[in-house]
C-alpha cells in the first residue's frame, strides 16, 4: 500500500470512526482475567515505579505511580500555581524572568531523568518550555522547580532537553527557525534569512546547574526530536527535521512534498574541540538564567548576554546529515547504541539506521551531495534496514533491553513491538486512542526495566465518565514482561503528557527530604522563633516577621497598616516534622496563597486598598485547631497616626528569651 | 557455680555494664498513633532525652501543648546533669571494690546500687506523674477526668496514643550491674567453700 499524505488525511477520519465504533467491545476482549490483580497495588503498599509525565499546555509535570496509575504529585515547572503560590511568592516569582520578561505559562514536553553510564541516577529531572524557549530543572530530592534557563534565539523549543550518556549536556534544536539575530525582514525570505540552531547546555555535575555552552548554527529546517548516542555511539547527537522544503506558510502542505527528510548528525565531542581551539564567533544576544538559592529558598534571576557560536562550514567533520522517509518525528537509539529509529510520521516504513555504518559511510565520504556545506550520507549505506509496513503514523520507539523495539502508531492507534535485529514485527496492540509518546522504564538507556509500557493517547472520546468538552487524556499500561503485550490499566492523565520517563522507586524514595532543616534556612526574612516575630516599617513598605507553628500564627494581631502600604508577610514555618505544611491566605490579597514546608520562609505582598479590618488564616489543615490558626490585619487610612503594633495573646514581645533560645537549640540539635 | 569467674572479674563486668550507661538510652517511651506511622520514640539517657530523630522533642511538645502538658525541656531537667556524677562514681567505687576483692565490698556496692536503681524509678514515676497530671488549665483540649501520665513501666491508651514504657539498653545493664554485684558477692562469700 503506498500512501501520499493526501490519501492518510482521508483516511484519518474513517480510522478514527472505526475506533470509536468498535471500541468497548474490543478492549473488553483485551482485558485479561488477572489483569487487574497486576496493576493492583494494595492499600498502604509502594508502587515499583515513579512515573514522570510531562504536563503538555499545562507547563507543568505530573508523578504517577507504576503500576498502579496513581496520581502522586503535581510539579509547578513553567506555570504559576496558585496552589502553593510557585510564581506569585516573592521568593519564586523570578523563576518565570525570560527575555520577553514575565512569562508566567509554558507548553512542557519531553522528561530527561539525569544519567550516569547511560542508566538514570535519581539526581535530577529536565523539561523543557516550548513556547518561550527554556529548559528547567527539577530537583529530585525534593521535587521542586529549582532552575530554569532559557535559550536564545530559537523558537518553539520543541527538540528538547536530550540528555547524554553520563549528563554532559542537554542537546536541543529550534523546531521554527527564525532570522538570527531577529530582525524585520519580508516572511518569504525564509531561504535566505532563516537559520536554526542545535542547542549544548553544560551540566554542572556536582550541582546540575545548567550553562548554555555553545550551539551550532543550522539550516533553516524545523528540528524536532533528538536523541543522544549511548555506549558504542556516545559522543554523538541525533536530530530529526523536517520542513528541509523549507517553505514558511501551510507548512501541512509545503513541507510534506519531498520523499524524503534529513536527520542530523552531531559529533559534540569534535565540536568541543573546536570551542576550545577558539573557532567560535561570540554573538550579542538576551537570555535569562533563574537560580533558586538553596537556603534561602530565593530565585536569583540574571541576564546573560553572549553566546558562542559554532558554524559548520567552518568546523569540518562535526555535522552531517542522512535522509529519513517523510516528515520524521522521534529519533531513538537502542539500548546498545549501534541503531537509530527513524520514525517517519508520513511514511509507510521505518528506517532503522546503523551507527556503525554510519561511521564508515563517513570515513568513506560515501556522500550524496551536501546542504549548506554539510555532507549528507548516503541514505542506503547508513541504513540497517527497514520495517515494512509496521503501521500508520509511527512517532515513538521505546526498548526493552531485551531486544525489542516498541513504537507507538498515532494514525492506526496501536503499540507494535519489533525485533531490532530482525526488523520483524512481534505483536500489535490497540490503544485508546491515537498514542503519542509511549514510556518504558528506562527505555530510552543502556538499562531498561522491560516489565511495563504506557502509552499515552492524544484522544481520550469515550474512555472514561464523560466531562464536558474538555476531557484528561488517557493513558495505557501494558505488560510487556510476556511474548505478547498485555493490556492492564486505563488511567487518565492531567493536561496533554507528551513525553514521561519512569525510574524505579528505591533510586528516589529514600532520597526524599521530609522537611527543611530549620537550621540550613539562610533567607533574609526568616523569623527563628516565635518571640522574634516582628512587624516593621520602611517608608510605605511593612514587613511581618511571621511564625506557623500548630496551630497559631504569630503575630496574629497587627495594627498600623496604612492604605497605600506594600505589605510582605514573611512566614516561616517552624515545624521540623514531616507532612506539616502551613498555608496564609490573606483577604484582599490579589494574587495567590502560599503554602509554606517545615523549616521554609515564603513571602507574601498584600497592597490594602482600603481600611477595615481583615482576616488572615492558615489553609493547610494542619491540626485539630487549624480552624483557630487566624489573625486580623488592621488598615487604617492613608496618613492616619494608628501606631504600629503586633502580638500574639499579648505576650509575645516580652518574650525574647524563649525566642533566642529556640535558634541556639537548633543549631545545637543539628550539629549532633 | 565453679564455672563463674572469679569475683573481681565479675565487679569488673559490672564496672562494664555501668559504663554502658554512658552509650545506650535507660527506657524508652513509644507512641503510637494513626497519623505516626512508625510511631515516636522518646529515649531517656541518664544524661539527656532523645528519641527517633533530632526533633522529637519540639514534636512532642506541640503535641503535648493541646492538653495542656508541660513542655519537655531537657536543659531544666537537674537529674540529667547529676545523674552522670553518680554513676561515675559507681564505677570508681566498683574498681576499688574489685582491687580490695572483698565480700563485703561487693555486697555494699550492690545494695547502694539497687536502692539508687529503686530512687532513681521513683524519679521518673515522678516526674512522669508530673508532667501528666499538672497540666495548663488554659489548654485547648480538656477531657473531663482525663489525665496523661504515661506508664513507668507497660502499655496505656491516652486518647489517640498508645503509649508503651520499656527499659532500653541502658537500663537493662543497669539492672545486669546489680545482677553482676550481688554474684560477685556470692561467688566471694560461699565460692570458696566448695
Amino acid at each position: 500500500m503506498i500512501l501520499n499524505k493526501n490519501a492518510l488525511l482521508r483516511l484519518m477520519p474513517v480510522l478514527l470512526i472505526g475506533m470509536v465504533a468498535c471500541n468497548n467491545k474490543d478492549s473488553s476482549q483485551l482485558i485479561h482475567g488477572d489483569a487487574a490483580q497486576q496493576a493492583y497495588v494494595p492499600p498502604g503498599e509502594y508502587d515499583e515505579f515513579y512515573a514522570f509525565l510531562s504536563g503538555g499546555y499545562s507547563g507543568q509535570i505530573t508523578v504517577y505511580g507504576l503500576p498502579s496509575g496513581r496520581l502522586f504529585k503535581e510539579i509547578p515547572v513553567f506555570s504559576q500555581y496558585p496552589e502553593n503560590g510557585y510564581g506569585y511568592s516573592e521568593e519564586t516569582k523570578n523563576m518565570f524572568n525570560t527575555s520577553y520578561g514575565f512569562v508566567p505559562w509554558d507548553d512542557s514536553h519531553h522528561i530527561e531523568l539525569s544519567q550516569q553510564n547511560g542508566e538514570f541516577d535519581g539526581r535530577w529531572l529536565f523539561v523543557n518550555g516550548n513556547n518561550t524557549p527554556r529548559i528547567a530543572r527539577v530537583d529530585l530530592t525534593t521535587f521542586e522547580t529549582v532552575e530554569i534557563l532559557e535559550i536564545p534565539d530559537v523558537a518553539g523549543l520543541h527538540c528538547s532537553p536530550f540528555i547524554t550518556e553520563n549528563s554532559e549536556y542537554l542537546v536541543s534544536g529550534t523546531r521554527f527557525s527564525v532570522p538570527i539575530p531577529q530582525e524585520d525582514v519580508p516572511i518569504d525570505t525564509y531561504k535566505e534569512n532563516f537559520k536554526g540552531l542545535i542547542n549544548y547546555v553544560s551540566l554542572d555535575q556536582e550541582h546540575g546547574h545548567m550553562d548554555l555552552a555553545f550551539q551550532i548554527e543550522m539550516p533553516g529546517f524545523n528540528y524536532d526530536l533528538a536523541r543522544n548516542g549511548k555506549a558504542v555511539s556516545h559522543g554523538w547527537s541525533f536530530l530529526t527535521t523536517y520542513n528541509s522544503e523549507q517553505a514558511h506558510s501551510l507548512l501541512e502542505v509545503n513541507a510534506s512534498q519531498m520523499d524524503k527528510d534529513l536527520m542530523a548528525i552531531v559529533n559534540w565531542k569534535k565540536a568541543e574541540e573546536y570551542l576550545a581551539a577558539g573557532k567560535f564567533t561570540e554573538r550579542e544576544t538576551s537570555y535569562y538564567h533563574n537560580l533558586m538559592d538553596e537556603g534561602s529558598g530565593i530565585v536569583n534571576s540574571e541576564e546573560r548576554t553572549t553566546t558562542k557560536i559554532l558554524d559548520p562550514k567552518e568546523c569540518p567533520d562535526m555535522v552531517y546529515f542522512i535522509p529519513v522517509p517523510k516528515s520524521p518525528h522521534g529519533c531513538d537509539i537502542d539500548p546498545t547504541g549501534e541503531y537509530i529509529v527513524g520514525n517517519g510520521k508520513l511514511s509507510a516504513d521505518m528506517s532503522v539506521y546503523s551507527f556503525s555504518q554510519i561511521m564508515q559511510a563517513i570515513e568513506e565520504e560515501n556522500f550524496d551531495g551536501e546542504f549548506d556545506g554539510i555532507p549528507i550520507i548516503n541514505y542506503e549505506a547508513g541504513l540497517h534496514g527497514i520495517v515494512q509496513k509496521p503501521g500508520l503514523g509511527p512517532l515513538h520507539t521505546e526498548f526493552d533491553g531485551r531486544g525489542n523495539a516498541y513504537t507507538t502508531f498515532f494514525i492506526s492507534s496501536e503499540v507494535v513491538k519489533w525485533d531490532v535485529e530482525s526488523k520483524e514485527i512481534l505483536d500489535r496492540q490497540s490503544t485508546f486512542y491515537s498514542p503519542g509518546h509511549l514510556v518504558i522504564p528506562g527505555g530510552e538507556t543502556r538499562k531498561p526495566n522491560g516489565k511495563y509500557l504506557v502509552a499515552m493517547n492524544k484522544i481520550t472520546k469515550d474512555r472514561f465518565l464523560p466531562t464536558g468538552p474538555e476531557m484528561m487524556h488517557s493513558a495505557q499500561l501494558f505488560d510487556i514482561s510476556g511474548e505478547k503485550m498485555k493490556l492492564i490499566l486505563d488511567f487518565p492523565t492531567k493536561a496533554e503528557p507528551h513525553y514521561a520517563q519512569a525510574i524505579e522507586a528505591e533510586k528516589l524514595m529514600s532520597n526524599s527530604k521530609k522537611f527543611y532543616p530549620i537550621e540550613d534556612n539562610t533567607h533574609p526574612y526568616a523569623t527563628m522563633g516565635e518571640g522574634r516575630s516582628r512587624v516593621e516599617r520602611e517608608g510605605d513598605e511593612v514587613h511581618v516577621y511571621m511564625t506557623a507553628m500548630r496551630s497559631h500564627l504569630a503575630p496574629d494581631n497587627i495594627e498600623g497598616i496604612k492604605v497605600g502600604d506594600k505589605v510582605f508577610f514573611h512566614l516561616t514555618n517552624l515545624e521540623q516534622d514531616w507532612d506539616v505544611p502551613h498555608g496564609f491566605a490573606m483577604q484582599g490579597a490579589t494574587n495567590a496563597e502560599l503554602l509554606v514546608m517545615p523549616g521554609q520562609t515564603r513571602t507574601l505582598l498584600w497592597e490594602p486598598k482600603k481600611p477595615g479590618v481583615f482576616a488572615f488564616y492558615c489553609t493547610d489543615f494542619c491540626s485539630a485547631l487549624h480552624q483557630e490558626m487566624s489573625g486580623y490585619a488592621r488598615v487604617s487610612a492613608e496618613g492616619s497616626n494608628v501606631p504600629l503594633k503586633w502580638g500574639l495573646n499579648e505576650e509575645l514581645r516580652e518574650n525574647q528569651e524563649a525566642a533566642n533560645s529556640f535558634y541556639e537549640q537548633a543549631k545545637t540539635r543539628a550539629s549532633k | 557455680m565453679k564455672k563463674l569467674p572469679s569475683p573481681k572479674i565479675l565487679m569488673l563486668l559490672a564496672v562494664v555494664s555501668l559504663a554502658a550507661l554512658f552509650f545506650f538510652p535507660l527506657w524508652q517511651i513509644r507512641l503510637d498513633a494513626a497519623q505516626f506511622p512508625g510511631g515516636l520514640q522518646l529515649h531517656i539517657w541518664i544524661n539527656k532525652v532523645s528519641g527517633t530523630d533530632k526533633n522529637i522533642i519540639q514534636n512532642i511538645n506541640i503535641l503535648n501543648h493541646y492538653i495542656g502538658m508541660q513542655a519537655i525541656h531537657p536543659d531544666s531537667i537537674p537529674e540529667l546533669k547529676y545523674f552522670p556524677l553518680i554513676n561515675y562514681l559507681m564505677i570508681t567505687l566498683g574498681l576499688i571494690f574489685a582491687w580490695i576483692n572483698k565480700s563485703a565490698g561487693f555486697l555494699s556496692w550492690t545494695i547502694i546500687l539497687l536502692l539508687l536503681g529503686i530512687l532513681g524509678l521513683y524519679d521518673f514515676y515522678l516526674w512522669l506523674y508530673d508532667y501528666g497530671h499538672n497540666l495548663d488549665p488554659k489548654a485547648p483540649i480538656k477531657v473531663e477526668g482525663m489525665t496523661y501520665m504515661p506508664p513507668l513501666l507497660g502499655k496505656k491508651d491516652l486518647l489517640n496514643f498508645k503509649v508503651q514504657s520499656y527499659p532500653h539498653w541502658g537500663g537493662l545493664f543497669l539492672g545486669l550491674a546489680t545482677l553482676l554485684g550481688g554474684l560477685a558477692f556470692i561467688k566471694s562469700k560461699f565460692g570458696k567453700e566448695k
